[in-house]
Parts: C-alpha cells; sequence; structure tokens
C-alpha cells in the first residue's frame, strides 16, 4: 500500500468554499487552466472539454436534470485517476465519478465547475478464482458481463439490477444496487467483498478484503452506497455464488391489492424465502402484456411471481409449500411453470415493466421507495388516490419480497405541467414511505432527485452526522458535492418552498 | 423499571457531563467479552447501558427485529424461536448475560457466518448516542434502504468506539427443516481444498469446521435438500450434532480450553489459503477463520497472516501484544477523523480497538 501524503491540512469551513451546486455555465478561464494541468499526464484523447464532447455526458438515467460538465476526463489507469485526484484537490476542483449513466436519481449528474470522471475504460475483469469463488473487477465492468464471464464455471454474480446489461460494478457499488433476487441473495454490499479506489487527494487505499472481514471500522459498509461521495472505486472483489440447478416459478392472481400483499407476509410466516417475489398492479399488467404476451390474468387486481431455486428436490419441496399458502391466501388463479421457456414467459412481463410503460406513455417518472411489506396493500390505495388528484396514470411494480416499490408515474415532459404534477405525485409517494416507516430510496440511491426528501427522513443531528463521514474521507468535500445530503440550509429553504396544496412557489426554478 | 425513553436520555445526560469533563467511558454491559481487545484502563468509570432494554418491534413476516441494546440476546433468541426464526450469524454470547450491543459492538459471529453473512449483512439499522450526547439515526427497519451513509452496519465490530449503540434492527430469517452433519478424516490441506470446492457448487453446507484431522460438515435447508446434498457429499453422520456446533460458537471447545497460557490468534484470510503451520490450528468458515495457539512472536503471526492477504487478532491470551492487526497509514487516518467527528473529547472505550481511538 502507498505510503500516505503529507496529511492535507484543510480548514474545516474549506469545504464551503466549493460550489455545492454545480449548476451554470462553464467558466473558460478556469477550464483552460485545468485542462492544462491534467494534459501534463493525461493523454489527448483522455479529456474532453468542448461542448460538443461534453454534452454527451451532461446526464445520467435521471433525463430530467441536466448540466454540462467543466471537463469531461476518461482515464485509462489507476496511476491516472489518482493523479487527476491530487490535481483536483490542489486545484480544488470538484470530481463527479461516473460509470455507465444508467443511474436514476442524478448520482452522476455533472458539476458545472468540476471534472466528470468517467471510469467507462476500466473496463476490464482482472481475476476469475474459482475455488474461492471471487472475483477482481475494473469499475467499468458490466454487472452481467461478471455472470457471462463465469457461467462456464457454474457460478455467477447474484445482485441484478434490472440495468445490468450496461451498469457497471463501479456503479453499483456507488448506489448498492438491489435487484428481483436480493430477499435470499443480498444486495451489492452483500456480495462486494473488498473495494480498490483513490482517495480525493490521490491516496490509494483498500477496504473490506477477499477474507471474510478486516481490522478495525467497517469503512467498506460506508464506501458501498455512498454514491461516488467518499472515494473513487477504481477494482473491486466480488463474490461469486454457485448457480442453482433449477428454478420453477408460481404465478398467483389475486382480486385485491391487500389480499396480494396479505399473501406475500403469509409465505414469508412459512419459513420460506423465494428466490424472488415480485408484485405488480392491474396498470402494469395491462400495459406489458400487449408487449410481451405473457399470459397474465388481466381481470387481477394484482399477479405476484414467487419463484423458488435450488435443487430440484429442494424446489419440488418449496413450491408445493408456495402454492399451497397462496391457495390458503385467496389467490383467485394459481399457475406454475413447468418448463424453463414458460418460466422466463412469467418473467418476462416483469422484467420488460419499465419499457412497456414507457411504450404506453411518452415518459414516465420511477419511483423508489422502501415500505415495511405489510403496508403494501394501504399504500397501493393511497397511491390509486393520489393518480386522481394529480391527473396522472400509475403502474406499480413491486419488490415485494424486500418491500422495495417501484411507482411508474406515466406523463408527457412536452407538457410542464404534467411534468411537474409527476414530480409532485412522486414526492407525495416518497413522503408516504417515510410516513408508513420505509425510507425514501432502496436501491436507486438519493443523487439529486430524492435530496429534499432526505430533510424529512432524517433529523438534523443525523444529516449532520453524514456529513462528518464525508469529512472523514473527504476533508474539503470535492467528491461529488452536492448529493445525497442535503445541507441544513437547504433543508430550511425547502421547508419554506413546501407549499401547502402541492404547488410550489416558484415552479420555474430549477430545484436539485 | 424506567421507559426506554427515560434510560436514554439519563445515558444522554451523562455522556454529557462526561464530555464535559473529558472524563471517558467504558461500556461494559454483562462483560462476557472483557476478554476481546485491549485492555480498558482501570480508572475509567464503567457505563452499563443493561437498563437500556427490551424489544421494541418484532414482526416475523417483515423478518426484521428491533430491541434496545441492553436486551439480553437469550430474550432476543428465544423470542425469534417462537416463531421458528433466528439470527442467522449464530453470534456467540460467551456467557449468559450476553446483550445485543455487545452481539453488535464486537461484530462476532459464529459457524454459520461462512454461509449466510456477518453481523453487518444484518443489520438494518441503529441508533447511536454520540460523543456529543446526540441520538442519531442510522437506516431503518426495511430490508433495502439505500437513504444516507451506511453508518448503522458500520457499527458492527466497532467496539464501542463511535458511540453507545442504542436501538438495533436486524434482519432475521427462518431456521432451517432440518440439519445434519456429516465428519471426513481429513488432512488440512485436504479439508481447506475440499470445503471450498464444495462452496461453488450447489449445495447448502451451512459450516465446516477441521480440527484434529477430522473435517465437519453441517448441511442445512429443506428436508429433501439436506437428504440430497448428504447423498452427494457422503461421510459419517454424526447426531446429536448441535453441541459441536455449540462448543466452536461459544469457545467451549476443547481446543479452546486446553491452551494454558498461549495465545489464541484469530487468523481471517481468504478461505483458500493453504495450511499455515504456525501452531495448532482449528478452521472454520471453509478455511476463511483460522485459530491458532502459538507462542510464537507477534510479528511473525501477523506477516504470515498479511501475506496470504488477510490479518491476524490476538483474540484470547494476548500477554500484552496489541490485540488488533494494525492498520495502513492511510486507513488509520481515515479512523481517526471518524472517531473524531462522532466522538471529538475521546470518551468511548478509548485503545480498546486502537491506541489513541
Amino acid at each position: 500500500m502507498n505510503a500516505p501524503l503529507p496529511s492535507p491540512q484543510v480548514p474545516r469551513l474549506l469545504a464551503d468554499r466549493i460550489p455545492l451546486d454545480g449548476t451554470g455555465a462553464v467558466d473558460a478561464v478556469r477550464q483552460r487552466e485545468v485542462v492544462a494541468a491534467l494534459k501534463i499526464f493525461l493523454p489527448e484523447h483522455c479529456v474532453l472539454w468542448r461542448e460538443e464532447d461534453t454534452r454527451p455526458y451532461e446526464c445520467d438515467g435521471l433525463t430530467m436534470y441536466r448540466q454540462l460538465p467543466m471537463i469531461v476526463a476518461l482515464p485509462e489507469t489507476e496511476e491516472q485517476v489518482a493523479r487527476i485526484a491530487r490535481t483536483c484537490f490542489e486545484m480544488l476542483v470538484p470530481i463527479v465519478p461516473r460509470g455507465a449513466g444508467t443511474g436514476l436519481s442524478g448520482g452522476a449528474l455533472p458539476h458545472g465547475q468540476g471534472v466528470l470522471l468517467s471510469l467507462a475504460k476500466f473496463n476490464r475483469i482482472l481475476k476469475i478464482d474459482p475455488l474461492a469463488c471471487t472475483a477482481v473487477v475494473q469499475p467499468g465492468v458490466r454487472n452481467l458481463a461478471i455472470s457471462d464471464a463465469v457461467a462456464h464455471l457454474g457460478l455467477y454474480y447474484a445482485p441484478d439490477p434490472s440495468s445490468q446489461i450496461a451498469c457497471t460494478i463501479g456503479g453499483n457499488i456507488a448506489e448498492n444496487s438491489g435487484g428481483v433476487h436480493c430477499l435470499k441473495y443480498g444486495l451489492t454490499l452483500h456480495n462486494v467483498l473488498r473495494v480498490r479506489g483513490v482517495t480525493v487527494d490521490g491516496q490509494i487505499i483498500e477496504v473490506g478484503s477477499e477474507a471474510f472481514d478486516s481490522p478495525g471500522l467497517d469503512l467498506l459498509a460506508l464506501v458501498v452506497g455512498s454514491e461516488g461521495m467518499l472515494l473513487i472505486t477504481t477494482e473491486a472483489t466480488v463474490k461469486l455464488l454457485p448457480k442453482p440447478l433449477f428454478q420453477q416459478v408460481v404465478m398467483a392472481s389475486f382480486d385485491d391489492v391487500g389480499k396480494g400483499g396479505d399473501a406475500v407476509a403469509a409465505v414469508i410466516a412459512a419459513g420460506i424465502i423465494p428466490g424472488g417475489m415480485e408484485m405488480m398492479d392491474k396498470a402494469a399488467t395491462a400495459a406489458v402484456e400487449p408487449f410481451v404476451k405473457a399470459g397474465y390474468d388481466l381481470d387481477a387486481a394484482t399477479i405476484l411471481l414467487v419463484e423458488s431455486d435450488g435443487t430440484l428436490e429442494e424446489v419440488a419441496e418449496e413450491i408445493a409449500q408456495i402454492e399451497s399458502v397462496l391457495a390458503a391466501h385467496g389467490a383467485t388463479r394459481l399457475e406454475t411453470s413447468q418448463s424453463d421457456l414458460e418460466r422466463q414467459r412469467f418473467w418476462a412481463g416483469r422484467k420488460a415493466a419499465f419499457p412497456a410503460v414507457g411504450r404506453v406513455s411518452p415518459d414516465y417518472y420511477c419511483m423508489d421507495g422502501t415500505i415495511p411489506r405489510k403496508r403494501v396493500g394501504e399504500v397501493l390505495k393511497a397511491i390509486g388516490v393520489m393518480e386522481s388528484k394529480y391527473g396522472l396514470r400509475c403502474a406499480n411494480v413491486f419488490h415485494a419480497g424486500d418491500g422495495n416499490l417501484h411507482p411508474l408515474i406515466m406523463f408527457d415532459s412536452n407538457d410542464a405541467d404534467s411534468a411537474m404534477r409527476a414530480e409532485q405525485f412522486g414526492f407525495e409517494i416518497l413522503e408516504l414511505s417515510i410516513a408508513v416507516g420505509g425510507t425514501v430510496t432502496g436501491e436507486h440511491g438519493v443523487g439529486v432527485e430524492k435530496i429534499h426528501q432526505m430533510c424529512q427522513q432524517f433529523d438534523s443531528a443525523t444529516l449532520e452526522s453524514f456529513f462528518a463521514v464525508k469529512r472523514a474521507f473527504d476533508p474539503v468535500g470535492l467528491l461529488n458535492p452536492g448529493k445525497a445530503i442535503p445541507t441544513l440550509t437547504r433543508c430550511a429553504e425547502y421547508g419554506k418552498m413546501h407549499v401547502k396544496g402541492g404547488q410550489l412557489a416558484f415552479p420555474d426554478l430549477p430545484r436539485f | 423499571m424506567l421507559a426506554p425513553a427515560d434510560v436514554a436520555h439519563s445515558l444522554q445526560e451523562r455522556v454529557k457531563s462526561a464530555a464535559a469533563a473529558r472524563a471517558p467511558l467504558v461500556i461494559r454491559a454483562g462483560g462476557t467479552k472483557d476478554f476481546f481487545g485491549n485492555r480498558a484502563d482501570v480508572t475509567h468509570e464503567v457505563l452499563d447501558p443493561r437498563a437500556y432494554c427490551g424489544l421494541l418491534d418484532y414482526e416475523p413476516t417483515e423478518l426484521a427485529i428491533t430491541a434496545c441494546s441492553g436486551t439480553p440476546l437469550a430474550e432476543i433468541e428465544a423470542a425469534l424461536e417462537k416463531h421458528n426464526q433466528m439470527l442467522a450469524f449464530e453470534p456467540p454470547c460467551f456467557g449468559p448475560a450476553a446483550t445485543l450491543g455487545g452481539v453488535v459492538a464486537s461484530g462476532l459471529a459464529g459457524p454459520r457466518r461462512m454461509s449466510s453473512g456477518a453481523v453487518r449483512d444484518f443489520v438494518l439499522g441503529a441508533t447511536l448516542l454520540d460523543g456529543r450526547g446526540n441520538v442519531l439515526t442510522f437506516g431503518g427497519k426495511v430490508m433495502k434502504n439505500v437513504a444516507g451513509y451506511d453508518v448503522s452496519r458500520a457499527l458492527a465490530g466497532s467496539l464501542g468506539t463511535l458511540g453507545i449503540i442504542l436501538n438495533v434492527s436486524l434482519k432475521v430469517v427462518p431456521r432451517p427443516a432440518a440439519e445434519q452433519t456429516l465428519q471426513f478424516a481429513l488432512a488440512e490441506s485436504e479439508a481447506i481444498q475440499r470445503t471450498n470446492a464444495w462452496a461453488g457448487q450447489p449445495l447448502p453446507v451451512s459450516a465446516t469446521a477441521w480440527v484434529d484431522g477430522v473435517l465437519s460438515v453441517r448441511v442445512s435447508g429443506s428436508n429433501a435438500g439436506v437428504r440430497a446434498a448428504c447423498a452427494k457429499l457422503g461421510g459419517d453422520p454424526i447426531s446429536p450434532a448441535a453441541e459441536f456446533w455449540d462448543q466452536l460458537r461459544e469457545q467451549t471447545h476443547a481446543f479452546f480450553t486446553s491452551t494454558d497460557a498461549a495465545t489464541v490468534w484469530r487468523l481471517s484470510v481468504p478461505p483458500t489459503t493453504p495450511p499455515l503451520d504456525l501452531g495448532a490450528t482449528l478452521i472454520e468458515w471453509r478455511g476463511g477463520q483460522r485459530w491458532i495457539c502459538s507462542t510464537a512472536p507477534a510479528a511473525e503471526i501477523r506477516g504470515r497472516a498479511e501475506a496470504a492477504g488477510g490479518h491476524a487478532t490476538a483474540f484470547r491470551n494476548a500477554n500484552g501484544i496489541e490485540v488488533f492487526h494494525p492498520l495502513s497509514p492511510a486507513l488509520e487516518q481515515i479512523h481517526r477523523r471518524l472517531k473524531d467527528e462522532f466522538d471529538p473529547a475521546g470518551l468511548f472505550n478509548p485503545g480498546r480497538m486502537f491506541a489513541g481511538l
């Protein structure tokens, strides 16, 4: 491990000089200065600054927020990442790390006075150890590419966010991404053993280890899900699991969302942890069925997909249990996949839910609250009421196993009023998630999108302690400033802005 | 008995006055893990959080339990057992007085850790009384939550250095319907090889242990799954086996009790690490946790662990040895900054983890 650089003696309040709000036009003089400093060690093709080159980086998967970065850096080696960090540290330039840019909360939204640090070129799998069941990967490796690379060994990487074809492991670490199999196989944090990365001042550190634990405080727990605000990931060791030999899925219909929710609880109460347990409401099945022809029961108020995986013997025993629990809890129709093809057909609709909704509506806004499972019936009913209130349709897909709800609010971004209502609708869902004992984000991250709701979920002392964690890793506040954790000032301003009746006082002001 | 809120309030007042006086506090409940970590300074005042106790919320169908840190571990396990659930990481008690707070603060896990995960993997949320007397709330009670840094998970194994843990929410799991233990007479290297090879196959192996030339393997799961796995694995079934795994979990096994004055080292290494030949050895977690009784110099043990990509803890009978593996300077700097932020007056368990922390 590298010897530490001289400890930066940063006055605590210096952080206040870094503009948290990265909006606004690029300062051409500053841009020239920083480009020149980076070109000392970065080849020409690794530094982008002309608008036509930086424009593609102006947003991530949350396209309603856009900002042109001052510079885009595309380093090719860890040494270059460290020197970029060191240079930015000395020049007080904010850095926004970016993976594939598929994030849904604006976590990789550029900073107008900063460097957007793309790790796209770090796309190699460095080592696969079939005996230890681990892989060492660079952050720009796509999630699915890991499973593809180890499939011949009968292994796979478990977390499977729906963007897994495109999203990268570095982004997954930043967001602590989930997927449809989290209840049984865990989130990113349960499946990443070690992260190597560059600190704000250009030091290389490793948190976690290829052993089961490491000495001292569990810094890996802080880094995973930190939205690029603590460390720039340059390498990770991930855990590989044996692929289940066999999978089978039961599809159940319910004539009431509450009954569907009760059935979910009953499956858990029976001591079953399904490989996947997903719910779709009527609006969601109606949107996907014409698209994928999965054979969904379009009369059902909700359908539930419950998957069992394991050995042939395990699955047979568990499927029988699942069928009897669902039947006993009011399923109006039960169908169990009889082939792998049929199983994939049942799942096809769930996996295509987002694009299918995109097909029936010009735009949709995907929310990400997590709620206690038992409250799902009541929350879905409340969302139904909000549909009338805001005059917008909403389809709901639900990771029922772990309580993570994805309402897809349909709107038209060409209609400013509709977009405005969609945003308000979304915020009301998030606030409801907090009120029922849940959280504003289960797997997409806070980013810029949910930063105001953080003021509602956490009290000021806790918010201040998040800044304390931030300072411990990044005393100057240069890594992805202004994301995820709202300042108390911002919360106070939000409090003033939050006018009764769901209307903001200044609808034309950009709100981040 | 006082309500938890009143106890929390008095703890808060106590911390505030300790902060004003800059008088360190040794957080100690049942004292079952007194042996673990560097010795406390006997002149420091002891703070016993056991009055802060009780189950706050347990909904079996939510797979989550929330309790005050002073709640006896036995009480939590009994509540879970009623609903056929358990703590997946099989925390050791090291005595009936063990509390939930101690389980989380020590971060120690038992045999099932290799398959199910560590304490941190099951922490969903926590409240923490920091060194300024503020009560901070991290995480929640739900399975998926990425709002804010995951400080609650980082409290697992923090040895009380960041503050007094008040409430903890843990994910719980159903108890397996069936369990069976199989034994194989095998040399150490062969045992390491075989347990790691099994980990790459879809087998419900929940624990492994190798000691005295015998490898014990526990399979857990559905009735059909356990039957099929036993047929595939072979070996000699032993029954009852629960006592054996309890002896490992609680370290009442003869390996731990007949060590005289030799230091019991815990080496945490990548599980495929070949035999280390450092002395009498008991291996758990495929090969990831190695208990070694040795009088060899600490530097030698630590050097070997580090060369393998792991670390070594002087777990019992440290005999004056620095208990935990030293950190790299860069990580040490982050530790110090975290400590200064959460506990600026250096009140909580000074030196228990590292000198000056």
